[in-house]
């Protein structure tokens, strides 16, 4: 069961400002998506295939990067070809 | 108190395209975000494919250090929110690293022999580099270059056996020396290697200090921490246990707000990457000459010093340098790379890749020849040395030698400069001969100065003998 606090938690690591009604209305969404996943599990036959495949590599060669415009392109906002963020520390 | 020091180094890998994407690593006279992808930017959709000579370099590393490498190892994801990552998480190693167990060998404080226990190392992606504006605490937007996001990382995490700040930094030099030896890493390339250090006094809870990003830093961090945490126990205080910051510019440790708990990070198997099984690629990795085996081979081959040959073998480039010029004359080469040389180059704060070794050969066989003194051929170094720090054309040693006029004086010319001498003294002449001797070190002075140094002090010594001698005075 997942309870308020753990709400509460989640959205401290995210980052996430969230308000009183938001934790009491997530959080039996949050059961409820868990109590899929329970059913999920009763699935026959439900554990992981073992690994199709080992060591899939790519050689070191160099590749195209993006432009720096098409970077800076998908960020909210930039600065001197910089991402500009929220101040973090 | 004994004190109780563990050490993680993150080393960058000098492949050419980062760990799990096609973007260069060359990326540090570069603008930001120039060397990035939808694959280092996370942007959805895109698939990581592991750089298979990046996996290569931490084997090398691997069998370098006597370590076991896991039979199946796998990538992890490790979440947290930051804007370092643009992913929402960093691909790297948990339960399951590349490879555990092994060894490196250092000299204790005292001079011993003692083993440093590495408990694993692993693959990880590094993250972007901050840039935070307004500076320090009063920070008011941080700026996002993901130029390093993604550029192949090794973490080597050692078990807690390090018991000095020096013994931290001799580690260190010899891991740099013995990495940079297997041509997996390149320590000139700023903050390609950064430390954490875990931190304690026997019997009280450790501090775990981030940020180091120089092996300078290392020792001052580490020296100031144990001194930090015995004034706190002295004081009958109790040592935190938590997350310290180094301040590289004002010598000290902070406390850092804390951050997630392990089980925060929530790591699980990486999905969209295969594991990894490459136990059986060690026997095929040829591991170079390292460095104790290369100064023993120095001692053995070229017959010089283990002083010198534990200098030369120090760095890499040094070693090679040496190797080149050594032919001229293995001992003398020696003595003027390990004394003279590296002090002259320290001083100017220039690395050993911008002498050019055919130059330095030739001012060894100056010397070796006679053709210059000592004295002569470390000015003609420092002319050399001058012109490449300014990226001149370097001069030969000949021709500096004969531009300056700094050959060295003949028998000859010093017979003449020594009657000269004692012409213009007479009554320093008069006090040698009637039995003050320091009278003679005060006219071969006289005679080293017209000479300007360039003449032998001995032979000067014997031919003034000689001269007032012969002459009966002069």
């Amino acid at each position: 069961m997942v309870s308020e606090r753990d709400i509460e938690h989640i959205a401290r690591l995210a980052d996430i400002g969230i308000t009183r009604d938001e934790v009491a209305e997530f959080t039996p969404q949050f059961n409820a998506i868990l109590d899929y996943f329970d059913i999920l599990d009763q699935v026959e036959g439900g554990e992981p295939p073992a690994p199709d495949a080992i060591n899939v590599w790519r050689e070191d060669e160099v590749l195209p990067s993006l432009t720096q415009d098409e970077v800076l392109g998908n960020a909210g906002a930039s600065e001197d070809g910089f991402v500009k963020a929220p101040r973090v520390m | 108190m004994n004190v109780i020091i563990g050490l993680e180094i993150h080393c960058q890998l000098s492949t050419e395209t980062k760990l799990f994407c096609g973007c260069s690593t060359d990326y540090r006279n570069d603008e930001p975000n120039t060397h990035v992808c939808p694959v280092c930017l996370g942007l959805p959709g895109a698939l990581p494919r592991i750089n298979r000579k990046a996996v290569e370099y931490g084997l090398r590393v691997a069998k370098a250090l006597e370590m076991e490498v896991l039979e199946e190892s796998e990538f992890a994801r490790k979440n947290y929110f930051y804007p370092d990552l643009p992913k929402g998480f960093q691909i790297t190693q948990y339960d399951r690293p590349l490879a555990v167990a092994g060894t490196l060998e250092i000299e204790d404080d005292e001079g011993h022999a003692k083993s440093v226990r590495i408990t694993r190392i692993h693959m990880e992606e590094d993250p972007g580099r901050l840039v935070h504006m307004g500076g320090g605490d009063r920070a008011r937007y941080s700026l996002v270059d993901y130029n390093r996001s993604g550029i192949p990382l090794i973490e080597i995490v050692t078990e807690p056996d390090l018991r000095s700040p020096q013994e931290a930094r001799r580690f260190l030099n010899k891991l740099r020396t013995m990495l940079e030896y297997l041509g997996v890493f390149d320590g000139d390339r700023e903050g390609a290697l950064r430390v954490d250090a875990n931190i304690s006094l026997e019997g009280h809870e450790r501090a775990e200090v981030k940020n180091i990003s120089s092996y300078k830093g290392v020792e001052k961090a580490l020296t100031f921490e144990i001194t930090r945490q015995r004034n706190l126990v002295r004081r009958g205080q109790r040592i935190a246990r938590e997350t310290r910051h180094f301040q590289e510019a004002r010598g000290i440790t902070t406390s850092s707000r804390s951050k997630e708990e392990e089980h925060d990070y929530r790591y699980f198997t990486e999905p969209d990457l295969r594991p990894l099984r490459v136990r059986d690629w060690l026997e095929a990795i040829e591991l170079p000459e390292l460095p104790v085996a290369r100064r023993n081979r120095f001692m053995a081959e070229y017959g010089i010093s283990l002083n010198h040959a534990r200098t030369l073998t120090g760095d890499l480039r040094l070693a090679d340098f040496y190797e080149q010029v050594a032919a001229v004359d293995p001992a003398l080469a020696a003595t003027w790379v390990a004394d003279t040389l590296l002090g002259e180059l320290n001083y100017r704060s220039m690395g050993i890749g911008s002498v050019p070794p055919d130059r330095f050969a030739g001012l060894l066989r100056l010397i070796r020849d006679d053709a210059i003194t000592d004295r002569g051929a470390v000015d003609v170094l420092r002319i050399m040395l001058d012109q490449c720090s300014r990226g001149e054309a370097c001069e030969t040693p000949a021709e500096i030698v004969r531009r300056q006029n700094l050959g060295k004086v003949t028998d000859d010319d010093f017979s003449a400069v020594v009657r000269r001498v004692l012409a213009a003294h007479p009554q320093a002449v008069e006090d040698y001969l009637s039995g003050k001797k320091g009278a003679l070190n005060f006219l071969v002075g006289q005679a080293m100065k017209e000479t300007r140094g360039r003449a032998d002090p001995k032979a000067i010594t014997r031919i003034m003998v000689e001269c007032i001698g012969s002459e009966g005075g002069f």
